[in-house]
C-alpha cells in the first residue's frame, strides 16, 4: 500500500504534516480529537516516540489508533529504547496495523527526560535502523532470515540543516539516503537561507525535504527550548521580538506563518510542530494550502 | 586503569552495622592511583572507623587485588587478623572485592564504586575513552572511539543534537564526531566518513567475559 505522503511527494505535490504528541496515559480522546481537527488540513500526522525521552503511550499504539480513524500517521521510532530485535518486531507490528510512513530516528538522550535512571539502549543508530527497514521491506530480517509477509514502508530520516559543522552532518545524510531514506524531515528552521543551502547541498541525494516549522508561544518558552530541545536553536532576534510583543502567541503564529511562506520555495513539504496548540495550525498554513 | 570512587562513609558504616571488628583491604594498583584504596586511604579509613566505634583488626594493601592467587596468599599471611574480624572492608574495584570474597568466608563489604576503564589526564582527572566493547573500530575512526565518547555510542556520524560541534548532553564537551572529523581532515582522510560502520556485534561481548590463552 502506498501512503498519501509517498504518493504526493513522488508526484511532486507539496505536502503538509503536523505533529501530535501521544498522551501520557491511556486516555487518547484528546489526542484523537486534535488529530481529527487536522484531518482536512494536513496530509499525515507524526506521532512522536517518547518525545524528549519522556515516557508516554507507545507511538505504535497511537499510530494504529490514527489508522483506525482513517488518518494517516508518520510513525516515529527511535533507537533509544529498543534493541534491534524490538525495533524490527515493532516495525512488523506497525506494518500489520496499516502504518506505512516511518521516521527513523536516533532519539534524544535519556538524560533529557523523566526517566534519567533508564538504560539508554542505542543498540543501532539511525543509519542501521534505515538499513533494517530496507531489509524488512525486501523480506528479510537483520540476520538474513526470511519473513512470512514483508512490510511496505515509506521511510524518512531526520536532518538538521542548521547544525555545524554542516559538511560532517552531510556525510551522515548521505549514509541515510543510501540506507533507504526517501524523505528528510528537518529540525525546526528559523533562517530560510539555511534551508536553501541545505537543499542545494542535498539535491544530489534525490531525497524529498519536509521542512520543520515550530510555533513559538513566548520568548520564555523559546529560551527554554534552546536550553532543553537538542538541535533546536531559536535566534536571539526572534526571542526579542516575542518578548516585546503584547500578545506573544499571536506574534508566534505570525512568525510561523511568515516562515511557512519563506521556506516554501526550498522544500517539498512542511512539518508543523505546534506543541499543544494544534488548533492554530490551519491559521499557520493557510497561505500555502 | 580501573577508576573507582569511595562510597560515602555513612553508606559504608551502614553496611558494617552488624560488624564491630573490621579488617581492611586496599589495592596497590588502580585504587591507589585514583586515591580510593591505597595506603593513605586505608589509613584514613582506619581512623574514621575507630572514631565510629569500630575496632580495626588489621589491614593489607594487596599488590593487585584482582589477582586471585595473590589476594588469597596475602590474606593467608594475615590469617589471625582476618580470622579475628567480623567483616572485610575492601577498598578495591569490583574485581578486587571478588578476589577477596573468593578467598575468605567472612562477610565482604565493598567500600568503592567501580566507575570505568579510564585514561589519566593528570593526577586526579580521569576520562573514559574505551568501553571494552570487544570489537575495536579505532582504526576506522581516526583513533577516537565514538562507541565510548558519544553518549549514544553512534557509529555513523553525529546525531541531530550536535550544535557548533558540541554535544547535546554536555555543551562543554566537543561532539566526538566533530573530533573525528577534525582529525580526519588533518590526516587527509575525510573521505573515510563515507563508509558506514555496521551495528556492533554483541555476541562478541557476552557476559561474563572469559579468555584462556592456549599455549
Amino acid at each position: 500500500m502506498i501512503s498519501r505522503l509517498q504518493r504526493k511527494l513522488e508526484a511532486g505535490e507539496f505536502v503538509i504534516t503536523a505533529e501530535v504528541c501521544p498522551p501520557k496515559g491511556t486516555d487518547c480522546a484528546e489526542f484523537l480529537d486534535k488529530a481529527d481537527s487536522l484531518r482536512e488540513h494536513v496530509d499525515s500526522i507524526n506521532v512522536t516516540d517518547n518525545q524528549g525521552a519522556n515516557m508516554r503511550i507507545s507511538p505504535l499504539a497511537a499510530a494504529a489508533l490514527l489508522v483506525r480513524s482513517g488518518i494517516e500517521p508518520v510513525f516515529q521510532i527511535t533507537c533509544r529504547d529498543r534493541n534491534r530485535m524490538a525495533l524490527q518486531s515493532e516495525l512488523l507490528g506497525a506494518a500489520a496495523l496499516g502504518v506505512v510512513n516511518v521516521l527513523a530516528l536516533t532519539g534524544d538522550h535519556i538524560s533529557f527526560g523523566d526517566h534519567p535512571q533508564a538504560k539508554p539502549v542505542f543498540d543501532l543508530d539511525s543509519v542501521h535502523l534505515l538499513d533494517a527497514i530496507s531489509g524488512l521491506s525486501s523480506g528479510q530480517d537483520m540476520s538474513g532470515n526470511p519473513l512470512h509477509g514483508a512490510p511496505h514502508f515509506y521511510p524518512g530520516a531526520a536532518a538538521a540543516p542548521e547544525a555545524e559543522p554542516f559538511p560532517l552532518t552531510l556525510f551522515k545524510l548521505e549514509k541515510k539516503a543510501r540506507a533507504g531514506a526517501r524523505f528528510f524531515q528537518t529540525q525546526a528552521i528559523f533562517t530560510p537561507g539555511k534551508l536553501r543551502s541545505f537543499r542545494d547541498a542535498t539535491g544530489h541525494l534525490g531525497v524529498k525535504i519536509i521542512a520543520g516549522v515550530f510555533l513559538l508561544k513566548s520568548g520564555g518558552r523559546a529560551r527554554y527550548m534552546n536550553a532543553r530541545i537538542p538541535g533546536l536553536s531559536v535566534p536571539a532576534g526572534i526571542i526579542e521580538v516575542l518578548e516585546n510583543a503584547t500578545s506573544p502567541l499571536a506574534r508566534g503564529v505570525e512568525i510561523a506563518r511568515r516562515l511557512v511562506g519563506e521556506l516554501r520555495p526550498y522544500c517539498d513539504g512542511l512539518h508543523i510542530m505546534a506543541m499543544g496548540r494544534e488548533d492554530l495550525i490551519p491559521e499557520i498554513i493557510k497561505e500555502v494550502r | 586503569m580501573i577508576v573507582s570512587k569511595q562510597k560515602p562513609f555513612a553508606e559504608i558504616l551502614a553496611a558494617l552495622e552488624e560488624s564491630r571488628k573490621i579488617f581492611l583491604v586496599g589495592c596497590a594498583k588502580c585504587a591507589t592511583v585514583c586515591k580510593s584504596g591505597g595506603e593513605e586511604e586505608i589509613w584514613q579509613m582506619q581512623e574514621q572507623l575507630a572514631s565510629a566505634g569500630k575496632e580495626v583488626t588489621g589491614s593489607i594493601v594487596i599488590d593487585e587485588a584482582c589477582h586471585m592467587l595473590r589476594a588469597g596468599r596475602d590474606l593467608r599471611g594475615r590469617k589471625e587478623m582476618v580470622g579475628d574480624a567480623d567483616a572485610l572492608l575492601v577498598l578495591a574495584c569490583g574485581a578486587g572485592v571478588q578476589s577477596v570474597s573468593a578467598a575468605s568466608e567472612k562477610k565482604t563489604v565493598a567500600g568503592l564504586d567501580t566507575l570505568f576503564l579510564g585514561n589519566i589526564r593528570r593526577l586526579g582527572q580521569y576520562e573514559e575513552k574505551c568501553s571494552l566493547c570487544g570489537e575495536c573500530v579505532l582504526t576506522e575512526t581516526a583513533g577516537i572511539c565514538p562507541k565510548t565518547v558519544c553518549p549514544k555510542g553512534l557509529l555513523n556520524g553525529p546525531c541531530g543534537g550536535m550544535q557548533d560541534g558540541r554535544c547535546e548532553t554536555d555543551p562543554d564537551a566537543e561532539c566526538v564526531w566533530s573530533q573525528i572529523y577534525k582529525r580526519l581532515q588533518l590526516l587527509g582522510k575525510v573521505e573515510n566518513l563515507r563508509n558506514s560502520l555496521p551495528g556492533k556485534d554483541f555476541s562478541r561481548k557476552l557476559k561474563p567475559g572469559k579468555l584462556k590463552i592456549e599455549k
